[in-house]
């Protein structure tokens, strides 16, 4: 018997092809749809038929063995494969993918020698020279996007609905005979197709409708002797193991380089193309207007109806047929937004591109993310199970490295299989952590869910990890983005850092606040410490952390002005944690470069040297020109004292004050000119963290209790509770001994004048003497001597 | 050879207007001298089929002017913004000159535009022998461009006051100019249009009401879009900036106006040239034509109080006075782009030392 075989060429993801397919389906009535597409999917292509498949989905296959090579076919509402295919299992025709099995890709074999692996998806569209390139090249036009939208896209279907088809053939035909490279493969492919005609047509369909690219119609159209393919086919690899499945998938990915092969730039006005009659320009303004009002533009129906004035009458002035994408973003520009790139950016994103998601019913095959977790599984000894469980990993073992390695990568991906708990065994080294373990029903579709991102554990891990990075938009969120770091060493994702690290260069780039860059940065050193007991290159990462670095000594004096006792307070704690950092970060850059030293120019490690000196000079300047700031309530320029005080704290521990400067600054202080509360917050910045200070300079001592005696009744009420603070904040032995020394006499090195016997009141100085107690925070009472001091 | 010192676009290039009106066979809409594919052409520059040659006179995306033809093939008021030095009054005259063959029919919007400019004023003479009658009565550019269907020029429409801008919204949206006085009004015939530019910084003073911008199309006008392409428009108007103010001719300028506009591009885009690194952007303009002046000023510093080169050490001042206009946060801007991208650039070392000596 006879069949009647129609080949319909198609361009992949374009709404005119679509259509057009779509009217050919219901002129041809076909009773079997040949779709190029990998053959795998015969046996899942009737989930189709359920409406819980919503494009845009894809198929995905992979190497059951492998599944990090894996390929993907996607399709959105607009692909003509995907109208054949809701086509003919609508009808309950059958549908056979023709398509070189992706069995075969997965062998090293078929790489057609551009050097990537079937990991990436097979290219199964045009080849190296682009036909629709050349066509619009010989029609004159420079764009062939344009050219073909023009020619194809924008055309409403005829009469004769295969009549465009058989343009198409006629001029791929054309095309072909110029011998534009075919690539072995797709040879290859085309002989494969050949033979799925050939047995559909055995199997005695009357009427066999053929969707492939259009490129591949000529060499279909003409059918070569069986012989011809078979010898052409025996020469395939054998085929690896391949499971098949449908992912959901979304524009913005069909919107990316990949799948077929350069992915399309507007899937949203292709979706928008496809789905609304007659004229889709005034729809697609009316729903910009839309979304720009939901974003507080005003637009009116009047900027609607002029800009689709507007963009009919460029696409006459550019000689069109219809107005296409560009003349309506130009007409949007102009119109609906005011001439502004940032508002057509939203346009861009939300309309152009769009937000759609597909969805995948349950009863699709499971993902080759959740094979691998299992694998994983399965070699690390790790039994999911309900009832909660603690796991403590030596990281030194292998084993146990992989295990945290896996379970960091879970949460990545939103999997909190494992949390990391307080350790059972009191080790706070950091070879060791502990989990605990506990296994959840709906972790099932958070692995379906992350499947998008990738197929093994690892890789949807670096994608998940460079997503959340790049969608960081606020400079507010640095220290999340420094957090991302940390997980990404943790989890061992050496691939993701250079992308998280430039997102993360560019916000604190941006970020005008110090005190978001000051809490980003220990992260970043602490990772860098990791990094090198870890081994991992973190080039980069010093590079970021200094850049950070630098920008903290430039914005800090500035950020210091004009605080409240509680933002300075915050300020005081990022300071000490900054400059922690600071020391880190100078100590590694100069041991590396004493390493470096023998290799280099001497000229140039000398500049290095220089170079990692000169951030800890750099904060050396920035503390010092916050230590000499006005106190606070002064001009714009005053600097609490707390803040002040600590500066110079820090200076005088690393050795770029001494200590008579240090006493310089504090009888500045203290000097009568100050606001009393203004010069016990110096005190208490300068003495936080160890008092053992006024131990070794008892001239230190003797000026604050010279102070402290000369300040008035009211100002000492005042200061009492921040002094009671920063005495309690000591240690206790250094307390002790300070109120030793204090009760013990005189303090000041010169001689006092003689106390002036019988002035001595021993009533009121007893009554002091509580309060003193009090404040030196020294409970036993003070054994009263008869050189007591004399208060 | 004429004695004006700056022609008019019409009559600049009439003859490549006349070869176009010659040739152009697409349809015109009513009262246009050329059609808008022409028009287009005329701006853009080409070749026409009998081998005349069009200059370009406008450099830059050929979209900016085919939506700018459109517009007002359409109507609709354009409105031409960008920063300063964008060429926008230069290709609103010449849009007006290819579309009506007629520039000179310009309102120049300032802080005290009256609304005579817009509208009409009376001859006072006439209204007191001869009480209220046409002859009496002064037409504004905008009126005669009303009454004669050609494009009226408004520029800067945001300096002009915004009670003034009003009496632009009737003869916009009716395409009429009531005259109460005489109880008549003017009609605009067909071919009458308005294109206005403004500068895109200015928008805080007098920014026009919603009513008013909903009857423009807008373009804006962007900055040179390449390194090269700005250096060369800055090498160019240097030079006949110096020649005029007989400046020597110094060594060393190809180098510093390079970094020069290096700088004033990184910064105002906010991202390093090799595009690897984002720095902050200032709050001033920094656009090409400040580039021109600091520049000018450097070589004028080189030649009279320098050695005769052009040096990093005398372009810096200018630098930073463009920069820093906001004493506190640019001056934090320009400190973090100094240390943290001209520090670490090769060669530059120069320029870092004098931008830090600067900073003393």
């Amino acid at each position: 018997m006879t069949s009647d075989v129609t080949l319909l060429g198609i361009r992949h993801h374009g709404p005119g092809s679509a259509r057009a397919v779509a009217a050919a389906l219901a002129q041809l009535r076909p009773d079997a749809v040949l779709i190029e597409g990998p053959p795998e999917a015969d046996g899942i292509v009737g989930l189709a038929a359920e409406k819980d498949l919503v494009p845009p989905v894809a198929l995905l296959a992979h190497a059951v063995d492998d599944p990090s090579r894996a390929a993907f076919w996607p399709y959105a509402e607009f692909s003509p494969e995907w109208v054949a295919i809701r086509y003919a299992v609508e009808r309950e025709l059958p549908v056979r993918f023709i398509d070189l099995p992706a069995a075969y890709g997965f062998g090293d074999a078929l790489d057609t020698g551009d050097g990537r692996a079937a990991g990436d998806a097979p290219d199964t569209d045009e080849p190296a020279a682009d036909p629709v390139a050349l066509l619009a090249e010989a029609a004159g036009h420079d764009d062939p996007e344009r050219w073909w939208e023009d020619v194809i896209e924008h055309r409403a279907p005829g009469a004769d609905a295969l009549v465009p088809f058989a343009a198409v053939a006629e001029a791929m035909a054309a095309l072909r005979e110029e011998g534009l490279g075919e690539s072995r493969r797709d040879l290859l492919r085309e002989a494969h197709m050949r033979q799925r005609i050939r047995a559909a047509r055995r199997a005695g369909y009357a009427r066999i409708a053929v969707v492939c690219g259009a490129f591949h119609v000529p060499a279909l159209a003409a059918m070569p002797t069986v012989a011809h393919d078979r010898a052409l086919l025996a020469e395939l690899p054998k085929k690896a193991r391949t499971d098949i499945t449908w992912v959901p998938w979304t524009h913005r990915r069909l919107s990316q380089a990949a799948g077929y092969g350069a992915g399309v730039a507007s899937p949203g006005w292709y979706h928008h193309l496809f789905t609304v009659e007659g004229d889709p320009v005034p729809h697609w303004l009316a729903r910009a207007a839309d979304l720009l009002r939901a974003e507080d533009h005003p637009v009116s129906s009047a900027h609607v109806i002029e800009a689709v004035r507007l963009a009919h009458t460029l696409a006459v002035l550019r000689g069109r047929p219809l107005a296409g994408l560009t003349e309506t973003l130009d007409a949007v520009r102009a119109v609906l937004c005011d001439g502004s790139d940032v508002a057509l950016e939203l346009v861009r994103d939300r309309l152009v591109v769009g937000d759609a998601l597909g969805e995948v019913p349950d009863t699709a095959p499971a993902v080759p993310l959740q094979r691998d977790i299992t694998r994983l599984q399965r070699t690390l000894r790790l039994k999911p199970a309900a009832t909660p469980r603690d796991l403590d990993l030596d990281l030194r073992k292998d084993t146990d490295a992989a295990r945290s390695r896996l379970l960091h990568r879970l949460r990545l991906l939103g999997v909190d299989w494992g949390v990391p708990a307080r350790s059972a065994v009191a080790s706070t080294g950091t070879f060791r952590e502990t989990w605990r373990l506990c296994w959840q029903p709906e972790y099932a579709v958070r692995i379906a869910e992350a499947a998008q991102w990738g197929t093994t554990v690892e890789e949807a891990a670096v994608a998940k990890a460079i997503a959340k990075a790049t969608s960081t938009a606020r400079a507010t969120e640095l220290a999340e983005l420094t957090a991302l770091v940390e997980t990404c060493l943790l989890a061992g994702l050496p691939a993701a850092l250079p992308a998280v690290m430039r997102v993360l260069a560019d916000l604190a780039a941006l970020a005008t606040d110090v005190a978001h860059l000051a809490g980003a940065l220990p992260a970043l050193v602490r990772a860098l410490r990791y990094g090198d007991v870890r081994g991992t290159d973190h080039g980069a990462l010093g590079a970021a952390a200094t850049g950070l670095a630098d920008r903290i000594c430039v914005g800090l004096p500035p950020a210091c002005v004009g605080l409240d006792a509680e933002s300075s307070a915050a300020m005081r704690g990022r300071l000490d944690e900054v400059h922690g950092a600071i020391g880190l970060l100078a100590a590694g850059g100069a041991e590396a470069n004493a390493a470096e030293a023998d290799a280099a120019e001497a000229d140039a490690a000398e500049a290095d040297a220089e170079d990692a000196a000169g951030l800890a000079g750099r904060w050396a300047a920035a503390l010092r020109s916050l230590a000499r700031r006005e106190p606070a309530g002064g001009p714009a320029t005053g600097a609490p004292g707390l803040l002040r005080g600590r500066a110079v704290r820090l200076l005088l521990d690393d050795g770029r004050l001494d200590s008579d400067e240090a006493g310089r600054r504090l009888r500045l202080v203290l000097s009568a000119a100050n606001a009393p509360a203004d010069a016990a917050g110096w005190i208490e910045g300068f003495l936080a963290g160890g008092g053992a200070l006024l131990l070794h300079d008892p001239r230190l001592l003797a000026l604050l209790d010279e102070w402290l005696t000369g300040v008035s009744g009211e100002a000492f009420t005042d200061v009492l509770p921040l002094l009671r603070r920063t005495f309690a904040g000591l240690e206790a032995g250094v307390r002790t001994t300070i109120g030793a020394r204090v009760a013990s006499g005189p303090l000041d090195a010169e001689p006092l004048a003689e106390p002036a016997a019988g002035e001595l009141d021993r009533a009121r100085a007893d009554a002091a003497v509580p309060v003193m107690a009090l404040l030196l925070g020294v409970r036993p009472f003070i054994p009263r001597q008869a050189a007591g001091r004399d208060t | 050879m004429t004695d004006v010192l700056r022609q008019h676009a019409e009559d600049a290039f009439a003859g490549e207007l006349a070869a176009l009106a010659a040739q152009d066979d697409r349809p015109r809409p009513a009262r246009w001298k050329l059609s808008p594919w022409a028009v287009a052409t005329y701006l853009l520059g080409g070749e026409l089929p009998d081998g005349t040659l069009i200059t370009p006179k406008y450099i830059g995306p050929r979209r900016v002017v085919e939506v700018a033809v459109t517009t007002l093939a359409t109507d609709r008021a354009l409105l031409l913004l960008g920063v300063p030095g964008t060429a926008k009054t230069w290709v609103s005259e010449h849009l007006a000159a290819a579309v009506s063959g007629d520039s000179t029919l310009l309102v120049q919007g300032t802080a005290g535009t009256p609304e005579e400019a817009v509208r009409y004023g009376w001859n006072y003479a006439q209204l007191l022998t001869r009480g209220p009658s046409r002859d009496a009565l002064v037409p504004s550019p905008l009126m005669r461009a009303m009454a004669d269907g050609k494009l009226a020029r408004i520029e800067e429409l945001t300096r002009i006051p915004a009670d003034v801008q009003d009496g632009l919204i009737t003869i916009l949206s009716e395409k009429t100019l009531p005259v109460p006085e005489l109880g008549t009004e003017t009609q605009a015939v067909r071919g009458f249009n308005v294109i206005a530019t403004a500068n895109d910084r200015d928008r805080g003073v007098n920014e026009l009401s919603s009513a008013l911008r909903r009857r423009f199309n807008t373009v804006v006008l962007p900055l040179p879009a390449s390194l090269e392409e700005e250096v060369d428009i800055v090498t160019r108007r240097v030079n006949q900036l110096g020649r005029s103010l007989e400046l020597p001719e110094l060594p060393g300028g190809a180098e510093e106006i390079r970094r020069v506009v290096t700088v004033f591009r990184e910064l105002r885009a906010g991202i390093t040239a090799d595009g690897r690194t984002k720095v902050k952007t200032p709050s001033g303009t920094l656009s090409t034509a400040e580039a021109i002046s600091v520049v000018t000023n450097g070589l004028a510093l080189a030649a009279h109080f320098g050695d005769g080169v052009l040096r990093a050490g005398d372009v810096t001042a200018g630098v930073l006075g463009a920069v820093v206009r906001d004493p506190v946060a640019d001056r934090a801007v320009w400190r973090e782009y100094v240390e943290g991208v001209v520090r670490e650039r090769d060669g530059w070392k120069d320029f870092y030392r004098a931008a830090r000596e600067e900073e003393r």
